[in-house]
């Protein structure tokens, strides 16, 4: 990314979120936060560092386990001139909030004729790989993706999660924002002051010819460290961090498949309504000419994520199921 | 403060808003039906006058009368009933879900329990901007058994949070009698988290504005959450499909019992009988004059079923087509 810098340093994804969210609070005095232990606690992620320090309790609301008040609560605020940052600490946990951003959140200014916006953001740990078991693991951006009227977010790198933490609090619209449990301890260059990531431009994290990867948060180093792999091979492929599902930059995705004619989609939710379904019916509708080759999903196995190491991998995507794929399509 | 023939002009206003609005669901111009709320008009009126015009408030279901009661237009009130561009909601939302986010009515909302935690945060809000208006969520006896309810009790008595949780007891949810849902008291649950609650005669309005009043005052006192428990009669349907399909839930006796007291005989007979004709003729005039806007109103335009979802202006679908 042209406008990410190495000379700053580096920063992990987990101290991007805060650094994120205090950017913001900085800019802004309606940005306010509320969720579970994010206070003196500063998070059981530890991803709300330093911000109750600096902002007090006024800002940072500790709030009970209440996963309904929390979104609800945040609701009636957007509506009223704030603009709250909530935590659901696990992505699993949005079930238990679910009437909130199915029926309420994402309907609201619809269904009142454009009276109100919504500017919230819903920020929560998803996605599986350290072995917390089926209650605590699930990939579930497909869930938000299913309902209209939410915009959603899930960056792979800090500087994204700084620079789409920006946009999505500046955002008029509700936003998921998914941080992925996997890439909380992952480092990368920091973003610099005013580092802003519009919502709906996927970024080019590869370029190649032979095969485009779409990938989202955790799958990007997954596709990444399978282009490695088959690179050695003599097979050059394009990794596409789509960093939204909505907006859906389409745009970036055909231009990629328009050039390299093979596509692979690398999703770590189930593949029964996964994301990557809704890519590839878009190519299939939009970008058919272009594909010498069927399009392939490699996405989460449909069952609740296993406990133990050795069933996790078997049912999330890897690097080497990744590249079995692109050797198919490339030989294809 | 509103005097006497100013409570007796809403409660008539909303009686017989509702009773036209019958009329036209039976004549085909309101397509889905509505939620009566004939028998509680006082609990409306006597919250509504307590409120000042920042204040805010989140209705049901069952929400006319609060919309009415909150200083929404009846003819744009009307006409998003029938569906009319003009409605309040450009017809978008319907009887369950009108709102006017210019007078404080965050909307009615047709997820039994749901509001009070979008009550909460208003609240939470108005004490963030440094503002002493208050939010004000009404809810029926059905929904103190929804979880979410006690949730944002909870949370409004920790922050003690500016908020007026007015449950309207009418006696049923739905086909349900309250006494067959209702474990332990409506009041005993706010009173589980600290929460002062009083339970009122909800069909006499100046007794529901003297409580709505205490609350109120205490809450912009910084005092926190309060409960009121209304008792009440749903005299009509609970939705006018029951009109059509007899559900067997309550006999003559019991209806007829219930509507023996009526809120708007009880504040009209507080009034002269040559006034209460003015206003009842009054209101008259400014229903069929709401009547005659909202069925000679355009219906939406079919080219911007998709408008007012996102605020950026994006559409649903996704793809470059
Ligand atoms: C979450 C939810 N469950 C069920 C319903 C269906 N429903 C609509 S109104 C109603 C009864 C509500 O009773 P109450 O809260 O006492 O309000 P009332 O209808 O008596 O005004 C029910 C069950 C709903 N709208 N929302
Ligand atoms: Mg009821």
């Amino acid at each position: 990314m042209a406008d990410v810098t190495a000379t700053g340093g580096t920063i992990t994804y987990r101290e991007a979120v805060a650094e994120g969210i205090a950017r913001e609070m900085r800019r802004d005095p309606t940005v306010v936060c509320l969720g579970e232990d994010i206070g003196a606690a500063e998070g059981v992620f530890k991803t709300t560092v330093g911000l109750f320090k600096e902002f007090g309790p006024r800002r940072v609301w500790d709030t009970p386990i209440s996963e309904q008040a929390i979104v609800g609560a945040a609701m009636g605020a957007a509506m009223t001139g704030i603009r709250p940052v909530a935590e659901i600490m696990f992505s699993d946990f949005l079930a238990c909030c679910w009437d909130y951003l199915a029926n309420e959140i994402p309907k609201v200014r619809y269904m009142t004729g454009g009276q109100v916006t919504v500017p919230l953001v819903v920020r929560t740990a998803n996605g599986g790989g350290l072995g917390f078991g089926a209650q605590h693991s699930q990939a579930v951006e497909n869930w938000a993706l299913a309902v209209p009227g939410l915009k959603v977010v899930a960056p792979s790198t800090p500087a994204d999660v700084i620079g789409l933490m920006a946009a999505s609090i500046r955002s008029d619209d509700p936003v998921v924002f998914f941080e992925h449990k996997g890439l909380f301890a992952s480092k990368g260059p920091a973003a610099p002051e005013g580092h802003v990531v519009p919502l709906g431009a996927a970024a080019v994290v590869r370029p190649g010819a032979d095969v485009t990867l779409v990938a989202l948060a955790s799958t990007v180093p997954v596709a990444l460290r399978a282009a490695e792999t088959v690179a050695a091979e003599g097979i050059d492929a394009e990794v596409v961090d789509l960093r939204c599902l909505v907006p859906l930059d389409m745009h970036t995705v055909l231009d990629s498949v328009g050039r390299t004619s093979r596509l692979v989609i690398v999703e770590e939710n189930p593949y029964q309504g996964g994301w990557g379904a809704t890519v590839a019916s878009i190519v299939a509708d939009e970008g058919f000419e272009s594909l010498d080759a069927p399009v392939r999903r490699v996405a989460a196995a449909c069952v609740p994520l296993p406990f133990a190491d050795s069933l996790e991998q078997v049912v999330l995507p890897t690097a080497d199921k990744v590249a079995a794929e692109v050797r198919r399509l490339a030989a294809y | 403060m509103p005097d006497a023939v100013a409570l007796y002009r809403t409660i008539r206003l909303i009686r017989r808003f509702e009773e036209r609005a019958i009329e036209l669901v039976r004549s085909g111009d309101i397509v889905g039906g509505v939620h009566p709320y004939l028998g509680q008009e006082a609990i409306a009126t006597g919250v509504c006058a307590a409120l000042r015009p920042d204040d805010v408030i989140t209705s049901t279901h069952r929400g006319h009368g609060h919309v009415l009661a909150k200083g929404a237009d009846p003819a744009r009130m009307m006409a998003e009933l029938a569906g009319r561009v003009t409605g309040l909601n450009r017809g978008r939302g319907g009887s369950m879900h009108a709102a006017d986010f210019s007078l404080g009515i965050l909307g009615a909302n047709a997820i039994v329990g749901a509001a009070g935690a979008i009550a909460c945060g208003a609240a939470w809000a108005g004490m963030l901007a440094g503002s002493d208006r208050v939010a004000v969520t009404f809810f029926g006896d059905g929904a103190v058994n929804q979880g979410v309810l006690l949730e944002a009790m909870n949370l409004a008595a920790l922050r003690r949070l500016p908020v007026l949780f007015v449950c309207e007891n009418n006696g049923y949810a739905t086909t349900m009698p309250t006494a067959g849902a209702v474990a332990g008291t409506i009041t005993g649950r706010a009173a589980a988290f600290g929460i002062p609650a009083s339970t009122v005669d909800g069909m006499d309005v100046s007794v529901v504005l003297d409580a709505a009043r205490e609350a109120v005052e205490r809450a912009r006192a910084g005092a926190g959450p309060t409960m009121l428990e209304c008792l009440t009669y749903r005299f009509d349907a609970h939705h006018t499909f029951e009109h059509r399909v007899r559900l067997r839930y309550r006999d003559d006796a019991d209806v007829a019992a219930g509507r023996s007291r009526d809120p708007m005989q009880i504040q009209g007979a507080r009034l002269d009988p040559d006034e209460r004709t003015r206003i009842d003729v009054a209101v008259e005039t400014v229903l069929d004059e709401a009547v005659r806007f909202a069925l000679a109103s355009d219906h939406p335009d079919p080219a911007g079923a998709l408008d007012h979802l996102y605020a950026s202006g994006l559409r649903a679908r996704p793809g470059v087509a």
